[in-house]
């Protein structure tokens, strides 16, 4: 018995050790560029916006907002959602040149 | 099996070192390879504790008494259900518990996380192993699950009478389940303001775990007010108790915060609040464990040792300091985005109600640490009883009601008066239709409880008039029939429609608090058999009293050796309502000085409650039998001096003669009887409560939508890369 728990903890260990160290055994990855994080905190600007929109619209189709206010707030919120746009967009053609950059000089190597 | 289970503790704690260690060095030097180890840490920490939990679980059920705390709180007679409940009545078993669940939890956000905010992540990874490392140190160095005695006991002194009830199999798990559930905002939010990424993306990755955190919290909260109620003698179902009261604190702030976070969301304002109240959130969970693990006030919830203070008091001392040090020096980043645009919006109403829900934290922390505040300032240990939180809570409690009525109607950003008066005049006219009506019924003298039925009919009128109005709109746009059109409109807008049902419910709730506590009728006469007594309107009449002996080896058994008991009929206007059968249980001690037949009996004296329940009205009821007369002490006196230990088939027949004295003379037996209204919806409320929560926390189809095309979307790009390697 006492073989036997000794045997399961020595394989518990060597699982352990697989697990945790697979990624320092995989090939070193470089750091997430700056842009990653970018990308991810305008999506959830982005996500948050249509939300908001939504929402508006709920609120003028229940009686809570006005014609007059509901076209205001629309207007505001559909102008954030496009500068919003307009930042990925941005995003997106920096990463696209940054690729391009990439496999020319890989090319050039 | 127990060095099996010493050694996952060691290798656990290990991990938690690694882990800990690689998460920060791979965001600091910015090596994603060594974050990704420290996050697999985490997922090592969930095998190797489940794998210590199953050993414990495995020792309990096979009753194995060479394990101190299987000895301790299990024995052979222990019904197989409550010796795989049993693991966490103890202190050792419930901080083996409280690690595991952590490390589970853990596992699963940073899996769905894994690929995002991997800065955030990382620190997060490095707080949730740093609370796994504390437990896992409390178990090795100060109460550990897997220490042995040898030889091993025979038998072991069985679960405390008080616990053999089912909803305790699931209590403590979700209540542990909210509390380690509360520490991964925490740690997320301890994450980004380490990371310096403030923005809403942490908010949107931790929201469905703050969620989970008090839906877990609130059903533990839930059952234990159950259990308070339909198993202790007193007949409450809160009594403001410091164990109950540490677990309200934190649901009360994580209510608050998944309101702020919704502005947080979208405007980008309330930064600093909703990283106040995560990290308090997350504070006042550990600080909800160490109350019920550390001994440290009086509660009749509290089910640990003296020892495990100091440790708790350091991490609190830590968590509270590293909260205020971070906040404090990112405030700049902090800094609100947008400012309110009008205090007519549902961003203000959000805000009072955060404002109410962290009032009502405050005096309930205030009330709850007086004795330890007091003690530290005069040196006497003073305490506040009910009627010092009522006296704070129920005005506040109103507060918040009528705001969960108001919030649905206002809209966001910003309301008009005059729309705001055309959407409040139908719900005002219900809340004052139900207060004249009962007025008019003769429901008068409790202005409170007045006061909230007509506020939980203002929130009714409120959601019903969204919820038409939802459909209406939705009927106008699709042309749908109106049932399809309330469905689609729920799954459309969950956590908007999910909210309002949980409004409805938190007034439902309400309503039966104030009707049972404000017109309950109590009374603890003293009847011998053939006698009645009034409660309200009903009359109880004592018919005949019951006794059973159980043997131990009986499969049915609970623990308890003799049971005293009565059968009584209760009637209204002399029409038979139902017949109780209160009693109570004697359980056996290991105490030696009591004697072969006392000690069969000596141990623990536990109520056994019975009421017939209804949805307007509970009879509860409660027996303490006398069994110290004369006569029936006699039995047992002779039955000490005649019989000896080794033969306790013997002191049985002692016990079953005692038994049957007891029939065949009855003493007068004390009975506490209560007639609440309504009590039947607190339970019903807390059920609609939750129904809304899960409504609100399941992911939208768009978004379920967006998240396979996401993964259709990677493996597309996976195989495109394999065809071009190709």
């Amino acid at each position: 018995m006492n073989a036997l728990v000794g045997l399961f903890t020595v394989a518990l260990l060597g699982a352990v050790i697989l697990l945790v160290s697979a990624p320092l055994r995989a090939k070193r990855r470089a750091p997430d560029p700056e842009s990653v994080a970018d990308r991810a905190e305008l999506d959830a600007a982005r996500e948050a916006k249509y939300r908001e929109i939504r929402d508006a619209e709920l609120d003028y189709r229940t009686g809570k907002l006005s014609a007059e206010d509901y076209a205001s707030i629309d207007g505001t919120l559909r102008a954030e959602a496009v500068a919003i746009l307009d930042r990925l967009s941005a995003l997106e053609d920096g990463e696209g040149e940054e690729e391009r950059e990439d496999s020319q000089r890989d090319g050039d190597s | 099996m127990a060095s099996l289970g010493s050694a996952c503790l060691l290798l656990a704690l290990a991990v938690c070192a690694y882990g800990i260690g690689a998460s920060l060095y791979g965001v600091r030097r910015a090596r994603p390879e060594f974050a990704d180890s420290g996050r697999r840490a985490v997922y090592a920490l969930a095998g190797v504790l489940t794998v210590a939990f199953a050993v414990l679980e495995i020792a309990f059920l096979r009753s194995d008494f060479s394990f101190n705390t299987v000895a301790d709180t299990s024995s052979l007679t222990t019904p197989t259900a409550y010796k795989a409940a049993a693991v966490w009545s103890s202190q050792e078993g419930s901080l083996l518990l409280w690690a595991w669940l952590l490390s589970m939890w853990s596992s699963l956000v940073l899996f769905l996380t894994r690929g995002r905010m991997r800065d955030v992540a990382a620190y997060a990874t490095a707080i949730l192993l740093g609370f796994g490392a504390f437990f896992i140190s409390l178990m090795i160095f100060y109460a550990n699950p897997f220490a042995t005695t040898h030889p091993a006991p025979v038998e072991g002194a069985g679960l405390d009478p008080l616990l053999r009830f089912p909803t305790m199999m699931i209590h403590p798990p979700m209540l542990y389940s909210g509390y380690t559930l509360c520490t991964i905002p925490f740690a997320f939010g301890m994450g980004a303001l380490l990371a310096r990424r403030v923005d809403a993306e942490w908010i949107r990755a931790i929201r469905r775990f703050a969620f989970a955190a008090w839906f877990f919290l609130g059903i533990g909260i839930l059952l234990g007010a159950r259990w308070s109620y339909s198993e202790l003698g007193w007949g409450g179902y809160w009594g403001w108790d410091a164990v109950e009261n540490a677990s309200l604190m934190p649901w009360l702030t994580g209510t608050a915060f998944l309101h702020s976070l919704m502005i947080q969301e979208k405007r980008g304002m309330l930064k600093v609040w909703n990283a106040s109240l995560v990290l308090s959130t997350g504070t006042l969970a550990i600080m909800g464990t160490f109350l019920v693990r550390s001994g440290v006030l009086n509660s009749i919830h509290a089910f640990g040792g003296q020892t495990l203070g100091v440790p708790f008091v350091c991490l609190i001392g830590v968590m509270i300091a590293g909260s205020i040090y971070l906040v404090v020096t990112r405030r700049e980043m902090l800094r609100s985005e947008h400012r309110l645009d009008s205090l007519l919006s549902r961003e203000s109403v959000f805000l009072a109600n955060n404002l109410v829900l962290v009032a009502l934290c405050f005096v309930i922390f205030w009330g709850t640490y007086f004795p330890l505040i007091s003690e530290a300032l005069t040196g006497k240990a003073a305490s506040v009883g009910p009627p010092w939180f009522d006296r704070y809570t129920v005005p506040l409690a109103l507060l918040l009601v009528l705001l969960s009525g108001i919030g649905p109607v206002i809209a966001w950003r910003r309301a008009t008066f005059a729309n705001a008066r055309r959407n409040f005049i139908a719900p005002v006219a219900v809340a004052l239709g139900t207060v004249a009506v009962l007025l008019l019924a003769g429901v008068s003298g409790k202005p409170f409880a007045l006061a909230m039925f007509g506020c939980a009919a203002f929130v009714l009128g409120c959601v019903a008039q969204e919820f038409l109005r939802g459909v209406r709109a939705r009927r106008a746009m699709a042309g749908e029939a109106a049932p399809v059109a309330l469905v689609a409109l729920v799954r459309r807008n969950r956590r908007r429609y999910g909210g309002y049902i949980v409004h409805v419910g938190i007034a439902v709730l309400f309503v039966g608090v104030a009707a049972s506590s404000s017109f309950q009728h109590t009374v603890e006469p003293t009847l011998s058999v053939g006698q009645s007594t009034r409660v309200g309107a009903y009359t109880v009449h004592y018919l005949r009293p019951t006794a059973t002996v159980t043997p131990s080896n009986d499969a049915a058994h609970t623990g308890s050796t003799l049971s005293l008991g009565a059968v009584l009929s209760v009637s209204k206007h002399g029409r038979h309502v139902a017949t109780l059968y209160p009693s109570e249980g004697y359980y056996a001690s290991d105490e030696p000085s009591q004697g072969s037949v006392g000690s069969l009996i000596g141990g623990q004296a536990v109520s056994h409650v019975a009421m017939s329940a209804g949805v307007t009205r509970d009879v509860w009821s409660a027996i303490a039998p006398n069994i110290e007369t004369p006569q029936l002490k006699r039995i047992v006196e002779v039955g000490n001096k005649t019989i000896p230990f080794v033969r306790p088939e013997d002191a049985l027949i002692a016990v079953a003669y005692l038994a049957r004295s007891y029939l065949q003379h009855p003493p007068p037996a004390q009975f506490h009887f209560i007639v609440s209204p309504l009590v039947m919806w607190i339970w019903i409320g807390g059920l609609i409560v939750f129904g809304g929560g899960l409504i609100a926390i399941w992911p939208a189809p768009s978004a379920m939508r967006r998240r396979v095309a996401v993964l259709a979307r990677g493996r597309r790009a996976r195989a495109e890369q394999g065809l071009a390697r190709a």
